[in-house]
């Protein structure tokens, strides 16, 4: 009866650490991303280093479903420059080109018009009830660069979420089953 | 080693980072070329020039726009965007920036144009500093590639004045 239990305490055992390596390297593949994520953030300077493009107010330049990438610096906010910002009680950001810039002699602080390229008026309607401007705190970053078609994956996967599960199952039984 | 799961997986992994290396290569060509855009802007007659009821001046004004931005079209450009701002200094603001005009500019046939019009967008000040104000017109261009970097410049044009009283 000793043999019995002493092979069912090893094979619990090797199930048990096999497991548990498997589980150790998928933190390490999830956490090396969020190290890359965050050494974007910094390097770039902006709170969201990449983001997807989901209208179409700014065809034909870009496109939805294109990637742009951020920058932002201390640089004074110029017109023609496409901005990423945020509006009070949106969570959505908006990317649009800066048209009016008015900066002020002492302080430096600035009011900015926006408008999206394909739009036909400003930016106004979009802004929060009575804001005619926007000033340097809700500009997250300043678009330099630009892949197409990339986003789309995101757009997917946020806008039929059935697809983020089956991805993430089907990952998870690839780990599972997997021999390494 | 030869399952057709580790197969797709090279596959995949080679052609993504295949195409990231074209799409970075493309972007950096664009460093190479020659550009030399040129542009004359006159204004043609100022149309209305008066205090709106709150406060802040307004002007509307007939642009004569020429240019040639042939030179900034590469092989990896998607468009041109430019525009036309007017920019000028006043005593609260040391900076005003004021788009008057754009267009997208698709393809290098369209880059060589000539145009009459009336400012897109209303140029209103902050404030009533506009009488006798002189003011620069700059030509903006932005440069959209088809992937990768973005570039933008201008050409600043001074010596424009407006009116010293309203009409």
């Amino acid at each position: 009866m000793g043999w019995i239990g002493e092979t069912i305490d090893s094979i619990k055992s090797i199930q048990i650490r096999q497991l548990l390596t498997q589980a150790i390297s998928l933190g390490m593949i999830v956490t090396s991303a969020l190290i890359i994520w965050k050494a974007l953030m910094c390097v770039t300077g902006s709170e969201s280093p990449v983001v997807v493009v989901l209208s179409g107010s700014m065809e034909p330049g870009f496109k939805r479903g294109d990637i742009l990438f951020l920058h932002m610096s201390k640089d004074p906010i110029r017109a023609g420059e496409i901005v990423v910002f945020n509006v009070d009680g949106r969570d959505i950001p908006i990317v649009h080109r800066v048209i009016k810039v008015h900066e002020r002699e002492n302080t430096g602080d600035v009011d900015v018009l926006t408008k999206g390229d394909n739009n036909y008026g400003d930016d106004r309607l979009l802004y929060a009830e009575g804001q005619q401007w926007l000033h340097r705190h809700h500009i997250m970053g300043r678009a330099v660069g630009f892949l197409p078609y990339v986003g789309w994956v995101t757009i997917i996967m946020t806008e039929k979420p059935i697809i983020k599960y089956i991805l993430i199952g089907a990952l998870g039984l690839l780990v599972i089953t997997s021999k390494d | 080693m030869h399952s057709f799961g580790y197969g797709a997986n090279a596959l995949f992994t080679f052609s993504v980072t295949a195409l990231a290396f074209i799409c970075a290569i493309a972007s950096l060509s664009d460093n190479f070329s020659n550009q030399n855009p040129s542009t004359e802007i006159q204004i043609l007659n100022i149309n209305r020039f008066k205090k709106q009821s709150y406060e802040n001046d307004e002007v509307s004004l007939t642009l004569d726009i020429t240019a040639d931005l042939q030179s900034l079209f590469t092989w990896n450009t998607k468009q041109v965007f430019a525009f036309v701002a007017a920019e000028y200094e006043t005593p609260k603001n040391s900076l005003n920036q004021v788009s008057l005009w754009d267009a997208i500019i698709p393809d290098k046939e369209h880059a060589k144009f000539r145009i009459q019009t009336s400012n897109k967008y209303r140029f209103i000040d902050q404030g009533h500093n506009l009488r006798g104000k002189e003011f620069n017109l700059t030509l903006h261009w932005h440069v959209m590639p088809k992937t990768g970097k973005m570039f933008a410049d201008k050409i600043v044009m001074p010596g424009y004045s407006l009116p010293d009283a309203y009409k």
